[in-house]
Parts: structure tokens; sequence; C-alpha cells
């Protein structure tokens, strides 16, 4: 959440790279707030800011809570009913999500969400995979960042059609932003779809995007305990890809311990130690992937 | 931070359901295997509920515990974080079976004598 002007999930947008521009990117979008105030983002972002939130949370950070700030008002004298609710917090995502499942089965599209800590190497595995696989499966990338249209346009260099979800300040992506970008995509029938999830080992894993499989990429790099210490997106996870192995000679990192801590927390976990400079383990992957494309292609 | 988003979904959600009746209280279920952070919820209801039928609503937050249920010898271990390892035999066959729940329990409004 922008801790100035409060914007966050809901000011998502979606790019198409490599498609003509229809909006300026010199526009320095400066945004004024109800208390008059103003800020502006980077250049070269172009957002759809909709500011119209009903009330003013302009600078959260100073919202002051006086003490004995009321938080029952019950009225006495007044009644009240309780009416059951029971619905499910994240029912909206989820039922999204599942429209967007229903939609890739019905073209029988592969659809993976790819999710990691900044900078374990999604993109490039990615970039490897788009060109060692070309004319074998046909792949389309949505990516997810908070800004700039970079790794979608690294994508596009491979020659695999890539769309950009700029999530502004959010921190993950939700299902209708990958419904939005599917519309952008139109990803072709019985290909495969990477989702690119933006990079934060916490918050994706909350939220379905109507994915067949999710697929996490752990760098050797980044300690062995660290299944532990995200528990949460380990254990949903179907396939470890644990990146950067061309590295361990110049690390001390015990690799049994990391696939240990990983298998703990989540037993069923499919690992696969993989370099994309190397090409280590790339033929596992690629394995999974066509076994799983197969998988589809029969069930329809 | 996700729980932003989760509570404005909840603001969202009730103001919805209340149909202009103002909304004195709204009663949560949060599993602790959830992935979401309690307090985090209570900050920003404090700002989503502002200016809604919600302002002002007592919320009343039920944390369900993590609990495990294992295939392979019977035991069902409380658990404060996801894990797939019995801690009682070891063997890979826990399953999850409480504590990831997160929903909109009941909502208490106002109605009109």
């Amino acid at each position: 959440m922008c801790v100035i002007c409060g914007c966050g999930e809901g000011d998502a947008t979606v790019h198409k790279v490599g498609a003509a521009p229809t909006h300026e990117h010199d526009d320095p979008h400066v945004h004024t707030h109800a208390d008059g105030t103003t800020h502006s983002h980077e250049h070269g972002i172009y957002h759809d800011h909709d500011h119209d939130h009903g009330h003013d949370h302009g600078h959260v950070h100073d919202h002051p809570h006086a003490p004995g700030h009321p938080r029952d008002l019950h009225v006495p004298g007044r009644d009240a009913q309780t009416i059951a609710l029971e619905t499910a917090l994240l029912g909206k995502n989820q039922a999204l999500a599942e429209r967007n499942r229903g939609w890739l089965a019905g073209r029988g599209v592969l659809a993976l969400n790819l999710m990691s800590s900044p900078g374990a190497g999604k993109t490039t595995l990615l970039e490897r995979s788009i060109l060692d696989l070309q004319g074998q499966v046909a792949i389309s990338v949505v990516e997810g960042d908070q800004a700039t249209l970079n790794d979608a346009e690294r994508i596009r260099a491979t020659g695999a059609a890539a769309v950009q979800v700029n999530t502004g300040t959010g921190c993950h992506l939700e299902a209708d932003m990958l419904a939005r970008a599917l519309d952008l995509l139109q990803p072709a029938k019985g290909s495969l779809l990477v989702i690119e999830n933006v990079g934060n080992l916490v918050c994706p894993a909350l939220f379905d995007l109507g994915e067949k499989a999710r697929v996490v990429i752990f760098s050797v790099t980044e300690g062995e305990d660290k299944p532990l210490k995200y528990p949460h997106m380990f254990s949903r996870a179907d396939v470890l890809l644990l990146s950067k192995t061309d590295l361990l000679p110049h690390l001390r990192v015990d690799l049994q311990r990391m696939m240990g801590n990983a298998l703990t927390v989540n037993p069923r976990l499919k690992i696969i130690p993989v370099s994309a400079y190397t090409g280590e383990g790339l033929d596992a992957w690629y394995s999974w992937l066509c076994d799983e494309l197969g998988g589809l292609a029969e069930s329809r | 931070m996700h729980e932003l988003g989760i509570t404005r979904n909840l603001v969202a959600i009730v103001s919805e359901r209340a149909v202009g009746q103002k909304v004195l209280r709204v009663r949560l279920e949060v599993g602790r295997l959830s992935g979401v952070l309690v307090e985090a919820i209570r900050f920003c209801f404090d700002i989503c509920s502002q200016g809604t039928p919600l302002e002002g609503a007592t919320l009343q937050i039920v944390e369900v515990p993590g609990r495990g249920r294992c295939s392979a010898c019977g035991a069902e271990p409380l658990l404060a974080a996801p894990l797939g390892r019995c801690p009682a035999c070891r063997e890979p066959s826990l399953r999850i079976v409480a504590g990831t729940e997160l929903k909109i329990v009941e909502m208490e409004v106002e109605s009109c004598v």
C-alpha cells in the first residue's frame, strides 16, 4: 500500500508489450489529495488511478487514534439483529480464479503460477526455457511487477508473447488481473502459459489465480532454512526449482538440508535443482512440463 | 501487505449485505494457518471502515488453532505453521484439517424499531 495516497491492489494496469503505444509515457502523473498535498510517481509508469475511494485515507500513518477512541457504538434502546453470513473473505478472488481455471481448461492451456523472492531467477529461467523449447511448445507469459515493462520486454525478445501487469504498489497478483491479462494475451489452445508473479515469498501464496500448478523458484544463495521461514509458500507449491546451481562451488550451502527442509513443510514437492546458465536440471524441468501438457491434452 | 486488500473485501461484502443499515458488530474466523495477520486486519479495519456503514463497529476475530491429522499414526498435532511431516512418527503423511479458515461468520446490524 502506498503510504501517501493509500492506493494498492485496485490500481493494477495491464500492458501488451510490442503493441503501438496508445498513451503518453511522459506524463509525470501528479496526484492531488483531498487535503491539497500532491505527490508524483516515476516517469514511464502508466497508471489508471481511480481515487474515488469514498472516504479520505490520504495520510494513513497520520491517523490519530484519540485515547478512548470508541470501537463499540451500541446505542442502548435500539434493536439489533444478528445475520449469519458464513462468507469466505477471499470468496470474490476465488470465484474469479475458478472462472479463469474453467476458461483455461476449455482451451487446454496449461497455466503455471511462478513465484519466488525477488532475484531468484524467474525471468532468466523463463527466457532459457522459451528458447530451448522453441518449435516444441508454444509459450506465452503474463509478467507481474510493481513497475516497468522490463520483464515483458525481455520475454518478447525471445519471440514469445507477453503481457505486463503493473500492480503499482500491490505486492501480489490476483485473479482479476489475470483475467484482464488473458483478455489481451489470448493464449493459443494447447499452449503453455506462465504467470510470473511479483517477487514475494509471502503474499502471492494466498491468492489463487486459476493456475493448474504452482512452481516456486528458490535459489541456492537464499539459505537452507528458507522453506521453514516461509511455510505458507512452500506448502502450497507443486514444484520447487532450486536455481543458480552453477554458483554452488562458491557457496557453503548444505543442499541436502535445504531440500530436507522443503520436504518437511511439503512432502509432495517435486524438487529439481537447475541452472539457467549451465543447463543443469533443465531436461527434468522440460520433461515435467511436457508430461503436464500431455496430461492436459489427454483429458480434453 | 495483503491484509489491506482482504480488509477492503470485508468492508465491501458486509456493506453490501447490510443494505444501508448501520453495522454494529462483525465476527470473523481467521485460522492461525491462513497466512493472515490478525493485528494487520484490525489496523486496516480502523481505516477501511471510515465513512462506511461499518464505521465504529466492533470487530470480533476468532482465531482458530492449526491442527493436522496423520494418516500413518493417527496423531492430531496442533500446528503453529503449515507442516507435512508428522512430528510424532516422522512420516510425510500429515494433512492440515483446521486453521486455514478466513471467513465472515456473522454481522450485527441496527434495525429500526
